[in-house]
């Protein structure tokens, strides 16, 4: 504690919310403020109106979000038994630093240059994926993946490896070992690894807009089209969608989290 | 189902460390064998290679007339309990102790009715439904000794089991582990421990060990009243001791003349001469030697005296005193001919130095020669 006295810590905190508040929350105030209004001349927006809401929880908007939830568990599945998968396997030091970079390297790229580099290496049979949903979470997957993985294997360094040798010495074979002591132990942080990963991919847009055929269109692409042809207060509202859609979620991931450890 | 334990020229090594070295013992079927040790002198170790969580460099381990050696951890049929409980957090107490027979597929029926034994023997029936969290530490161990008991292994494996209990506990503990030894009489128990105290109470036979390598083997009472090495002189119960010069009749301490067994060492040979501190007594008798009183520590029930005589400390503990004698007075100390044993001389200030220098943690006090700041503390056992 570096500031001592309750006043001192008051003023600290007065200025720290003076300082970031309107860095972090005020853009979604305005995101929320937009998507109720018909115009914005001033300095408020003005018109209140539901009309986007009425378009943006129906018909294509919906088919958009059903879209990205359905890319959002399918990518984040994907990722969290890829990256769990690693994480065990690759238990010493090296094999570690080696896997780790592995799955670090799209993120570590523009995400432009993974959605075209999947273009380019899917675009032939044998490996004909270009046009169908399935590049687009494998896309998604992988920018994601290295997450999943640094949050299970940081999870592992921390497990007592008494817990195993016990399950072990009492006849357990491996498999059920894995079964049921280590990852039941890991539980908090899968659920913590699978819930980023949902978040980051229910906001992926740039290797996205790359991939995605017309019959899988995912809402943050449907918010950039709208905004792109000037429709702000629609694209404010389908924003606001995908938004509380995504907490929803989180909100859900994290209430198993809290059972978990509880337990 | 007796089984035995046997180390064959077991040598485990990380890297160029070699942390166990050529080890040989047995552990006859119904046996309890304590592993006791300074940290770092391999004994938890030699308890992971029978467990299987060590793969040895060289030799074998048997358990029963199986070899063992290449067997991974969950086909060598052992129970283990460890330091930290390692109770399964996810799991209520009659889950963990059933974890084991689920594990072999033992019909369901019969996994209740052994868990419910199991956690009768231990006296934690009450507590099936708790989780390891809502119980105390001596609980959980309790339970982690239930979980082990469930799957009626030929061999319990106890890694320091009762370090992370408070004193109290631990002495109620121990008798219950005295009290499962005489219930489960074909069960063999290896116990590592660096508690002389608990080695001393609950074992048949006392394995020391330091640096690697086994030192000693023998009964508690052996090893306390008959020690072989200075060693072991020092960490099985605590000890004086004191260079002296082996003489026709006995020993010479300095210039005074001791009556001792000197069994068949030569005259003129160099020796060391161990003397348990609670044998040593204040005031004329046979085998007086005089010093001056360095420092008294009062301890309840005894006082210690710290005497330098002849250039070397001497510890005594003796009945509590009426009146203590402040330091500077010149006292005698005697202590009986039978009660002190010659030891070989030679590397005893090195011995036992390098033995304790790990371990802080350790009570156990090893007064060796020339150790002038006399070191305070730890219980006289036995």
């Amino acid at each position: 504690m570096l500031v001592h006295s309750r006043r001192a810590r008051w003023a600290v905190q007065g200025v720290f919310l003076a300082l970031f508040l309107p860095v972090f929350a005020l853009p979604f105030l305005v995101v929320v403020a937009a998507s109720l209004a018909t115009q914005w001349s001033g300095a408020l927006p003005s018109g209140a109106t539901l009309d986007h809401y009425r378009t943006a929880v129906r018909g294509e908007a919906l088919d958009a979000l059903t879209t990205s939830v359905l890319t959002a568990l399918a990518a984040s599945a994907l990722a969290l038994a890829t990256g769990t998968w690693a994480a065990l396997a690759a238990r010493g030091p090296r094999a570690r630093r080696v896997v780790g970079a592995l799955f670090v390297l799209p993120v570590a790229v523009p995400s432009v240059v993974v959605g075209l580099a999947l273009l380019v290496a899917f675009s032939e049979p044998p490996f004909l994926l270009n046009g169908t949903p399935t590049i687009v979470v494998l896309a998604h997957a992988i920018l994601v993946t290295a997450f999943a993985h640094q949050s299970v294997a940081a999870a592992l360094d921390r497990l007592d490896p008494a817990y195993e040798q016990a399950a072990a010495s009492l006849g357990a074979s491996p498999l059920r070992v894995l079964l049921r002591v280590r990852l039941p132990l890991l539980l908090p942080s899968l659920s913590a690894a699978a819930g980023l990963c949902f978040a980051l991919s229910m906001g992926e847009l740039s290797a996205t807009m790359m991939l995605y055929p017309p019959d899988w269109l995912p809402l943050p692409v449907k918010v950039f089209a709208a905004t792109d042809r000037g429709a702000l207060f629609p694209g404010a509202a389908l924003a606001v969608v995908l938004v509380t859609t995504t907490l929803l979620v989180l909100l859900a991931v994290s209430r198993v989290r809290t059972r978990a450890s509880y337990r | 189902m007796s089984t035995g334990i046997r180390f064959d020229g077991v040598t485990v090594a990380y890297g160029g460390n070699v942390v166990l070295d050529a080890f040989d013992l047995t552990v006859e079927p119904g046996e309890v064998m304590a592993l006791l040790g300074p940290s770092g002198s391999g004994k938890t170790t030699a308890l992971r290679a029978v467990a299987g969580f060590v793969r040895p460099r060289a030799g074998r381990v048997f358990i029963g007339d199986e070899d063992v050696t290449d067997l991974p951890p969950h086909r060598r049929g052992i129970g283990m309990v460890v330091q930290q409980y390692a109770l399964f957090p996810h799991l209520r107490v009659d889950a963990n102790v059933a974890f084991g027979l689920k594990a072999r597929g033992t019909p369901r029926a019969e996994t209740a009715a052994r868990v419910t034994e199991a956690l009768e023997t231990t006296g934690m029936a009450a507590y099936a439904r708790r989780y390891p969290r809502e119980l105390s530490g001596g609980q959980q161990q309790r339970v982690a000794i239930a979980r082990a008991l469930a799957i009626r292994p030929g061999v319990l494996l106890f890694d320091e089991p009762l370090s992370a209990l408070d004193a109290r506990l631990r002495s109620g503990m121990l008798a219950e582990l005295a009290r499962l030894h005489r219930e489960l009489p074909d069960v063999s128990m290896l116990y590592v421990t660096h508690d002389q105290g608990e080695a001393l109470t609950l074992a048949d036979r006392i394995a020391v060990m330091d640096r690697a390598r086994l030192r000693d083997c023998g009964t508690p009472r052996d090893l306390y009243r008959r020690p072989r090495t200075a060693f072991t002189a020092s960490f099985v119960g605590s000890a004086n001791l004191l260079p002296v010069t082996v003489t026709g009749r006995g020993v010479r301490l300095g210039d005074t003349d001791l009556d001792v067994p000197t069994g068949d060492a030569a005259a003129g040979a160099r020796a060391t001469l161990c003397l348990r501190p609670h044998l040593v007594g204040l005031g004329e008798g046979a085998n007086a030697v005089r010093g001056t009183v360095a420092a008294v520590q009062w301890r309840g029930a005894t006082h210690r005296l710290e005497v330098d005589v002849a250039g070397h400390r001497v510890t005594a503990d003796v009945r509590e005193l009426r009146e203590t004698p402040p330091p500077g007075t010149e006292v005698t100390l005697h202590f009986a001919p039978d009660d002190a044993v010659l030891l070989p001389a030679g590397g005893v200030a090195d011995e036992t130095a390098g033995g304790e220098a790990g371990d802080p943690a350790d009570e156990v006090v090893g007064e060796a020669v020339g150790e002038a700041a006399g070191v305070p503390g730890g219980a006289v056992h036995g």
